[in-house]
């Protein structure tokens, strides 16, 4: 079927965005929105849209935000398109998250373990009342210091690692897979399903993880750790020949520890589910574990029944970039299509008229 | 003239303070060390992407989490050194200082005066930086303690 150009829409569409920016700076008598204060002041959001839009540049974050105004999947849309204007120079060593400068560290199966419970700047424990002292501006109290030594805090789950107790890491080589260079294939291995994980809607994993909470593919979740802190980004620039450290960005690693119940070549231990994301986002990387592991389902040999363990559901579906398109392009044009089965629905009506008034003439 | 291997992890420390440090910081500690040698641009500072990798589980095989934006800039200078910057984000003007002083900093007899007006003190100002987060951390450290019970007795 061929397409039918219509055109007449340009004013129209000039016209709104013009409109469009006018509103999106608001009342003019409010002062306008630095994307510095977006950044300084927004961070969560800043974190959200770098992780979803997959792109470390919390400056540009910012700036999608306002330009957004704070529609956040939006915002990592923009982020999206612009990396896309970009030449790639080089991937990274993996990070070492052991070696990360951590501000937040927690773990809820073991009280005591080397490098303590440091529970950082977090909303826990806080009562969710509205606080009006932010709103008048009152300036913070100053965070308390105690002495520290800057030093590296190894994983919660060493502690179980020399008992057997809990699986290792596998770390085998090879070129992970790249999402942003290769198009989605099943059975996706676990690289691709971390990627995907990483740069997914935080609300549909959120929604998803709470699904095997609730039975739908349970996996008896702790959390053996979350951590949040700055990991310093390695590289091997060709003309060099050697790793150089190019700065450091802000990461969240969730370990979570699962029962296993074992299997035949496999004796009962604990198994684990993996979450790191850009940025402070607790709740994308505890989401993100639950999701991994559940993923896991067939790996491990277990029955893969609810919609967590499903690779391709979750992993077709957990990006909101392709999900945004997809349900928001039902609102362009559709007149040809439209019309057509416009006349299909009518033919089929004077057909069915037309065998009722024959058979009520014989 | 090829760079000794000796010194890389020397080289690898400056290149990580420079990466750090933001270009403000870079032209007002210039101020007080001899002007930077004239240069010419290998390649002039540009844009672009690099993947960062995670591991599964943390240490295993990798995987790639992400993008981030990074700047890079070689040039050489009038002694003949070639000075090389790959730095995190996209300011051209800190890709090209951090080259530039990459460059100045492989010469012998330059060395000294740049690792001290402004290696040392970036240095310095970056682990004060990373020391009163932890010292924040450590604020936040839980202290554990045991109630005693009625059956304890």
């Amino acid at each position: 079927m061929a397409y039918v150009a219509v055109k007449g829409g340009e004013r129209a569409i000039d016209n709104a965005h013009a409109w469009l920016a006018e509103d999106r700076r608001g009342n003019p008598d409010v002062p306008d929105l630095g994307t510095d204060q977006i950044r300084e002041q927004l961070g969560r959001s800043v974190d959200r849209v770098m992780a979803e839009g997959s792109l470390y540049d919390p400056d540009l974050a910012a700036l999608a935000i306002k330009q957004a105004q704070g529609d956040l999947i939006e915002a990592a849309f923009l982020l999206r398109a612009y990396r896309t204007t970009l030449p790639r120079f080089a991937a990274s060593m993996p990070v070492e998250t052991d070696q990360m400068q951590v501000r937040r560290r927690i773990s809820a199966v073991f009280k005591d373990m080397p490098g303590g419970q440091l529970l950082g700047p977090t909303y826990d424990y806080t009562h969710r009342l509205l606080d009006f002292t932010i709103a008048a501006g009152t300036p913070p109290p100053k965070p308390a210091e105690m002495p520290a030594e800057p030093v590296a805090i190894p994983h919660v789950h060493g502690i179980l690692d020399h008992e057997g107790l809990i699986e290792r890491d596998t770390p085998a080589g090879g070129e992970p897979f790249d999402l942003t260079r290769e198009p989605l294939a099943f059975p996706a291995g676990r690289d691709l399903r971390l990627q995907a994980l990483a740069r997914g809607d935080e609300g549909f994993l959120l929604a998803m993880g709470y699904s095997t909470q609730r039975g739908w593919g349970g996996t008896h979740p702790f959390v053996g750790e979350i951590r949040v802190g700055e990991a310093s980004v390695f590289l091997t620039p060709p003309e060099l020949g050697f790793e150089i450290d190019i700065g450091d960005i802000t990461l969240t690693e969730c370990q979570m520890v699962n029962q296993f119940a074992g299997s035949r070549t496999v004796r009962p231990q604990f198994t684990r589910g993996y979450g790191l994301v850009f940025g402070h986002g607790e709740r994308k990387a505890m989401a993100m574990a639950l999701v991994d592991r559940a993923m896991r389902a067939q790996e491990l040999g277990e029955t893969v029944a609810a919609p967590a363990q499903n690779v391709e559901f979750v992993v077709s579906h957990c990006d909101n970039i392709e999900a945004t398109g997809f349900v928001e392009h039902l609102k362009l044009p559709h007149y040809v299509d439209f019309q057509s089965e416009l006349e299909t629905i009518r033919r089929m009506r004077a057909d069915a008229i037309g065998d009722i008034l024959q058979e009520a003439a014989q | 003239m090829p760079f000794p291997d000796a010194q890389i992890p020397r080289r690898q420390s400056w290149m990580a303070v420079l990466a750090r440090a933001s270009q403000p910081e870079l032209v007002r500690l210039l101020q007080a060390a001899p002007p930077l040698p004239a240069f010419t641009r290998l390649r002039a500072p540009e844009a672009g992407l690099a993947m960062v990798r995670g591991r599964t589980g943390g240490g295993g095989a990798p995987f790639n989490l992400g993008e981030i934006t990074i700047t890079r800039c070689s040039v050489r200078d009038t002694d003949g050194h070639i000075g090389h910057a790959y730095v995190k984000g996209r300011d051209a003007a800190q890709a090209e200082l951090a080259a530039r002083l990459d460059a100045v900093l492989q010469d012998a007899s330059r060395h000294d005066d740049y690792a001290e007006a402004v290696i040392a003190p970036l240095a310095e100002l970056q682990t004060a930086r990373a020391a009163q987060s932890a010292r924040k951390a450590a604020a936040t450290r839980v202290q554990f303690f045991t109630l005693a019970t009625m059956r304890s007795t």
